[in-house]
């Protein structure tokens, strides 16, 4: 069914329609309208699961690992400082191969304070071995959750992973939204079935220590759970455009790629802008297109250097700064690994740190630079400031 | 009640000689029966008994971080109780884990009402990163971040009162055990494992290693501690005291004078000043549980 809905509130009813057995959260903006919707929704008995109110984001993510661990699918949303705070904890639940799910409504991290949106947050904790969904409006944020527990739950995969999407600019916007219906839903994810559970009746042991006889090989094989994931995630997202008529067949979308000249990689919500911006710059005769990145964990270097192999420039927009790296964003060196030895031109752009506005002016801009090789750079800073 | 007979927390783990903690484990596990979850912190105790791929626990055991594990009980008890599973939550955690690093999980553990029991092995200090001060050492204890020293006699500060801040929490039942009485101790597990909401434990787990003393006088140190008045074996059922070990009090001498930790009041000479201040600690005890056995008239 077609509705008008805020960000948040659809991926709260993408949360419900997934079942989750344990809902553990605790409030940060702009992350709190998902958290608030689940808490109204369990009220009135319209989810049926234990919404855990923890004192921390440390132990929401920590009760989350437990209730997993017990046999309950969970979720969790944070962003930002929230994120951080449950920095130990993500490698902790990756390490012990809980499909926890969390949303993240990407924020800045201070300081300076920023409650508006880049996506420095969930960026800063690409090796944690989470996988790493954005989405590019509503929709998607909504849709990614249902792929999310899919990928996740998999018994090839076992690992926990983000749903991203931006803070305010996602979070706190309506738009139409198509909710599938509840038996859809059920059809598509089925009740979870853990791989190990804490069984009074099978005891085992969960969380021991590792030595170096042992340590190394736990990490080998979450990697490997990492690419299995980008496998289940294309088998799953087929079948979802089957059943619900999205198309999620992909961890990447392209869009007017074809004979582009210039390809701009980006993440998240500006997708949108940067779509609009090409087809400003296809009418006046510049060759652009998009290679969205819907995950960066697992991160889809085939599909980059399939869908890149024809352009000149690539311009990776950046909502994250990796500070004192040579690109300075963090998705810039896997690209242009990604296009290794192709003689492409692979360029970072920091863009729309701290909730600065990008717009279709500013794309074109950055496409001229890429043209004219000059690149890893903030681009949209107030010169006259620094 | 539980068969304690059974034992669920196995031999031919890694803990040293005399390990009081690992005793503390095996004692839990007889108390709380074969029905229990554990969720353990990082610290002795985990590390002795799950080296990978071994494990020590006959029952169902998670761990996950050193300061966590009542948030994680929280989980597993939401879990279990969504599914309707009957299995008992409890917590196996370290002084430093409890008084320190952990006190928020906890609190908010107990704010929420979980079910769960929250058990507290007390070595009063961080053993196993090498016998670094915790805020359940005692005072003058010597440890290696509160050395004894030309300027100072080991740690600053009395133990904090961690049953108190719990029993402030609206716990049901609160209650400190040791080692060197094990039917106590038992029976204290069952009763928090068996009374419904958030309950704590925490006992008294002499550490050969940490304290400096023989390996065969674990007990004997456990028994020294209640009979000098330093620690208290007590029950409080919401908030109030119904229940603590009377004795018949010896001079605290006779407790520090074994242990390493202590000797520094000793030698070169006897340090009356500081020996006096740790007896007023006792004595403080002694009149706030009244535990003293009064010689009949
Ligand atoms: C966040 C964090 N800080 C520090 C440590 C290092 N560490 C591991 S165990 C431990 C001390 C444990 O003390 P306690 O809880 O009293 O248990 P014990 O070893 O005495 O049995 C410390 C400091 C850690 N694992 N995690
Ligand atoms: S250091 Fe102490 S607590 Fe740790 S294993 Fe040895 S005796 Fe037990
Ligand atoms: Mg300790």
């Amino acid at each position: 069914m077609r509705q008008i809905m805020e960000g948040s509130h659809a991926v709260a009813e993408a949360v419900r329609l997934c079942r989750p057995g344990v809902i553990s959260a605790y409030p940060i903006t702009p992350q709190t309208h998902i958290v608030e919707r689940l808490a109204e929704m369990v009220a009135n008995g319209e989810c049926d699961a234990d919404y855990i109110t923890v004192e921390s984001e440390f132990s929401a993510l920590s009760s989350c690992l437990g209730a997993s661990a017990a046999g309950s699918r969970t979720y969790s949303a944070t962003t930002s400082q929230g994120l951080a705070f449950m920095f130990e904890v993500c490698f902790n639940v990756a390490g012990m191969r809980q499909p926890v799910i969390m949303s993240i409504a990407n924020r800045a991290m201070g300081a300076p304070l920023s409650i508006w949106n880049d996506q420095q947050d969930s960026i800063s904790l690409r090796d944690a071995g989470w996988f790493q969904l954005y989405a590019e409006d509503a929709q998607e944020s909504m849709d990614l959750h249902f792929l999310a527990y899919r990928i996740a739950e998999d018994h090839r995969v076992l690992l926990p992973g983000f749903v991203c999407f931006d803070g305010f600019i996602l979070s706190h916007t309506y738009e139409p939204v198509d909710v599938p219906p509840q038996d859809g839903i059920d059809a598509f994810l089925p009740p979870f079935k853990p791989f190990n559970v804490l069984d009074a009746k099978n005891p085992i042991s969960m969380g021991m220590y590792a030595t170096p006889d042992y340590y190394m090989e736990f990490r080998y094989q979450m990697d490997q759970a990492m690419d299995q994931a980008a496998k289940v995630m294309a088998e799953a997202g087929r079948e979802f455009s089957e059943r619900f008529g999205r198309d999620y067949g992909g961890l990447v979308e392209e869009y007017r790629l074809d004979d582009a000249d210039v390809a701009f990689v980006a993440m998240g919500s500006v997708c949108g802008t940067v779509k609009d911006a090409i087809d400003e710059m296809r009418a006046a005769g510049v060759k652009a297109g998009l290679l969205k990145l819907r995950s960066f964990r697992p991160f889809p270097k085939a599909d980059i250097r399939r869908a890149l192999a024809g352009v000149a420039a690539v311009a990776v927009l950046e909502k994250n700064i990796s500070i004192g790296s040579a690109m300075k964003g963090a998705a810039g060196p896997e690209v242009k690994d990604a296009l290794y030895g192709t003689g492409i031109n692979v360029y970072s752009y920091i863009i729309g740190l701290g909730g600065r506005d990008v717009r279709k002016k500013d794309i074109a801009a950055i496409a001229k630079a890429a043209a004219a090789q000059q690149g890893d750079m903030f681009y949209g800073l107030r010169t006259e400031l620094v | 009640m539980v068969d304690k007979s059974l034992e669920l927390f196995d031999c031919g783990h890694r803990a040293c000689g005399g390990c009081g903690p690992a005793l503390a484990g095996r004692l839990i596990l007889k108390g709380a029966g074969e029905n229990t979850i554990v969720v353990a912190s990082t610290g002795c105790m985990e590390v002795f008994s799950t080296p990978y791929p071994e494990t020590a626990w006959k029952v169902p055991w998670i761990h996950s971080l050193f300061q966590n594990a009542a948030a994680v009980a929280s989980g597993v008890e939401a879990s279990l109780k969504k599914q309707g599973k009957s299995e008992k939550v409890v917590c196996i955690c370290g002084d430093g884990a409890t008084f320190d690093i952990g006190i928020l999980c906890i609190s908010g553990a107990f704010e929420r009402g979980h079910d769960i029991t929250y058990i507290c092995y007390d070595n009063e200090a961080y053993m196993n990163t090498g016998i670094q001060r915790s805020g359940a050492t005692p005072y003058d204890a010597s440890t290696t971040t509160s050395p004894a020293g030309k300027y100072s006699y080991g740690n600053k500060r009395p133990k904090k009162d961690m049953p108190a801040i719990l029993a402030a929490h609206g716990a049901p039942y609160v209650a400190t055990a040791s080692i060197a009485y094990p039917a106590d101790l038992m029976q204290k597990v069952e009763r928090a494992v068996n009374t419904p909401g958030p309950c704590y434990l925490q006992i008294h787990a002499p550490c050969s290693t940490g304290w400096g003393f023989e390996g065969s006088k674990t007990v004997e140190m456990g028994k020294l501690a209640i009979q000098t008045g330093l620690w208290v074996n007590y029950e409080m059922v919401d908030g109030t005291v119904v229940k603590a070990k009377k004795v018949a009090r010896k001079p605290v001498d006779e407790y520090l004078l074994p242990q390493k930790r202590f000797r520094h009041l000793f030698k070169p000479a006897r340090n009356e000043e500081e020996i006096a201040k740790i007896q007023a600690i006792a004595d403080a005890n002694a009149e706030r549980f009244g535990i003293d056995i009064k010689p009949k008239k």
